[in-house]
């Protein structure tokens, strides 16, 4: 047995026992809802339809009812797009990379990263479901960016759902035990068939963290892969603004970072809706704090090489739009992301800051609207002055637009509190596994 | 099927369950499996089971998908209908790469889970022998047939009783 070294604090607090893991993880599934997670559900539900609406006239007119242009061929679509989708590298990035390198840490938030990254990467598919490119050639292009996106994050989403449901197995049949005890008949079918038959056998379990082990490593190029592959989209084009070698790194960078602030959104909520403060601790908080300084300060660099390399590189197109950024008609777009991804992300530096838990969910919020803000810079600002000053435009969402965007704000919070409701929300069995070498001792 | 008759020891801790199979095997005794609620590290070793060959299955599903992926490309943009695209190669290997390398990591967790699934002989209808429920809370749970067993039940009881089993009983499948 692995013993943790003194000088870590512990990842369970409150002196739990294995059987305390079982009972505390379990109870939200098989109680009824909580009044503050019917209210929570409600809205998000009536978003959500609100929301539907919108994508439907979408689908139905098309995407002219967006307040798109011909200057300004790509806005919010893409934005929200691509914003959806860089949050949704914190589960997969936590699940697998973390897996790798044996952080411990991991286990009490791995299995709501997870549900939160495939939810942010059904409502990122959202956007560029109504793309009117049916009638092309007989093939597809495979030399473009654009369709080895379709293929990267569609793999992203299946592989980071196997992987999720994967970890559930072992937890469902925890559930089907118990509803055998308490000879709940229905819940027991139920929970029997999603855990597949789940025995918990010497040789099942063998088996089992060999595959987690295979899915971790397959799922670390694989979370690198789609970012990158996003930025390409840009990246490969000649438009000065988006013609840039950094961008993969950066991005893949700047994912993390608005996927790490999601989480910490998300479970700050959850750990205080379900009274898990001792699974999820302030220490786990504090970690995940960490990895936001850095991935947030690579991000200012990024920006900051942009603006030296577009200097350096004398090319007075790509100086233009760097300038115009900056001071253009966008300039508050610029400075509203480079207040929020440069600026606040650096305050964690203070202890007290990253271990207090109202400073990190206002600045969880502060790092996604400033991540918002940056895929925004980065296309529209890019676009809007066109080589040809008569074709100079600026954009102006449409109530199609924003309506789309609350579609899938209603649509990931009403998949998450359905999760949280009907699924465990912490890995137990990868939290047992550790409660004997780094839970608190009862006092 | 004809019913089997099992003795089931009862065990607390994973360190006194890892001693307590080793014993138990030296004393020539059969067991048939243990059920944990969490992966117990080197409880395999122990039970002395050979590595899983999963990885093996899941290589050469990763295999067929690179495969699958360039001939796809290929034959589609080489043959079947070439295009001049910024006047470059109608098959050139550079741009087929992410598409190929997503095919391979795709076919490869699919294979390798689909495998998993089909030798472990779980199904979502398929009950599972449960010898006492809880091990899937907190209780490791050592099943040995008397059937395959030369030793008698009370030798056997005592053995496990004597490694450190909190309870001892038997169950009838």
């Amino acid at each position: 047995m692995q013993v943790t070294s003194a000088i870590r604090e512990p990842l369970v607090t409150g002196g739990k026992t294995v059987h305390d893991v079982s009972e505390d993880i379990s109870r939200q599934v098989e109680g009824k809802p909580v009044r503050l997670w019917w209210i929570a559900f409600g809205i998000s539900f009536v978003f959500l339809l609100y929301g539907l609406y919108c994508a439907c006239m979408v689908e139905w007119v098309g995407i002219g009812v967006w307040g798109l242009n011909k200057t300004v061929g790509w806005a919010w679509d893409i934005t929200n797009f691509v914003w959806w989708v860089g949050i949704g590298h914190a589960g997969t990035l936590i699940s697998a990379i973390l897996l790798l390198f044996r952080q411990r840490w991991r286990m009490s938030i791995n299995r709501a990263a997870e549900a939160m990254t495939i939810f942010a990467v059904i409502c990122a598919a959202s956007f560029p479901l109504p793309l009117p490119n049916a009638f092309g050639s007989l093939w597809v292009n495979f030399n473009s960016p654009l369709l080895w996106d379709v293929f990267a994050i569609s793999t992203y989403f299946t592989v980071s759902l196997v992987f999720w449901y994967m970890g559930l197995i072992p937890d469902f049949a925890v559930i089907r035990d118990r509803a055998v005890r308490s000879s709940d008949k229905i819940r027991a079918v139920v929970y029997n068939a999603l855990s597949f038959g789940w025995s918990g056998g010497a040789r099942t379990w063998m088996r089992y963290e060999s595959v987690a082990l295979i899915l971790a490593g397959l799922s670390t190029p694989l979370v690198l892969s789609v970012h990158t592959i996003v930025s390409m989209d840009f990246a490969t084009s000649v438009v000065p603004g988006w013609h840039t070698t950094i961008f993969p790194p950066y991005f893949v960078a700047g994912a993390i970072f608005s996927g790490f602030a999601m989480v910490l959104t998300l479970l700050i909520v959850t750990r205080k809706v379900f009274k898990l403060e001792d699974y999820i601790t302030i220490y786990h908080i504090e970690l995940m704090n960490i990895i936001i300084i850095i991935t947030g300060s690579i991000v200012g660099i990024a920006y900051i090489t942009e603006f030296f390399i577009a200097w350096y590189g004398q090319v007075p197109a790509e100086q233009y739009a760097f300038i115009n950024r900056a001071t253009g008609p966008y300039w508050w777009a610029y400075w509203s992301m480079m207040t929020c991804n440069v600026i606040s992300p650096q305050l964690f530096w203070v202890k007290k800051i990253r271990t207090s838990i109202v400073a990190t969910f206002v600045l969880s919020i502060v790092v996604n609207i400033g991540m918002w803000f940056e895929r925004f810079v980065i296309i529209v600002t890019s676009l809007h002055r066109d080589y040809l000053p008569s074709s100079w435009a600026m954009f102006y969402p449409t109530r199609f637009d924003v309506g789309q965007y609350l579609f899938t704000f209603g649509l990931f919070f009403t998949a998450f509190f359905l999760f949280a409701k009907f699924f465990p929300v912490i890995n137990m069995a990868e939290v047992k596994s550790i409660i004997k070498s780094t839970s608190e001792k009862k006092k | 099927m004809e019913s089997k008759h099992y003795l089931v020891g009862i065990f607390d801790d994973e360190d006194v369950l890892l001693h307590a199979v080793e014993q138990i095997r030296e004393k020539g005794v059969r067991i048939e499996e243990v059920y944990s609620p969490f992966p117990v590290h080197g409880l395999d070793e122990v039970l002395g089971y050979k590595r899983s060959r999963l990885p093996i299955a899941a290589f050469m599903f990763g295999l067929t998908g690179t495969a699958l992926a360039l001939i796809m490309q290929i034959w589609m943009l080489g043959y079947d209908w070439p295009m001049i695209i910024g006047g470059k190669n109608f098959a050139s290997l550079p741009p087929f790469i992410p598409v190929t390398f997503e095919l391979t990591v795709l076919l490869s967790a699919l294979g390798m889970v689909a495998t998993f699934l089909i030798v472990s002989d779980m199904k979502p209808y398929h009950w599972p022998r449960q010898f006492d429920l809880r091990s899937t809370d907190d209780k490791h749970v050592m099943a040995i047939d008397l059937g395959s067993n030369k030793l008698s039940k009370s030798d056997i009881g005592r053995i496990l009783k004597d490694s450190g089993a909190q309870e001892v009983n038997e169950k009838n499948f």
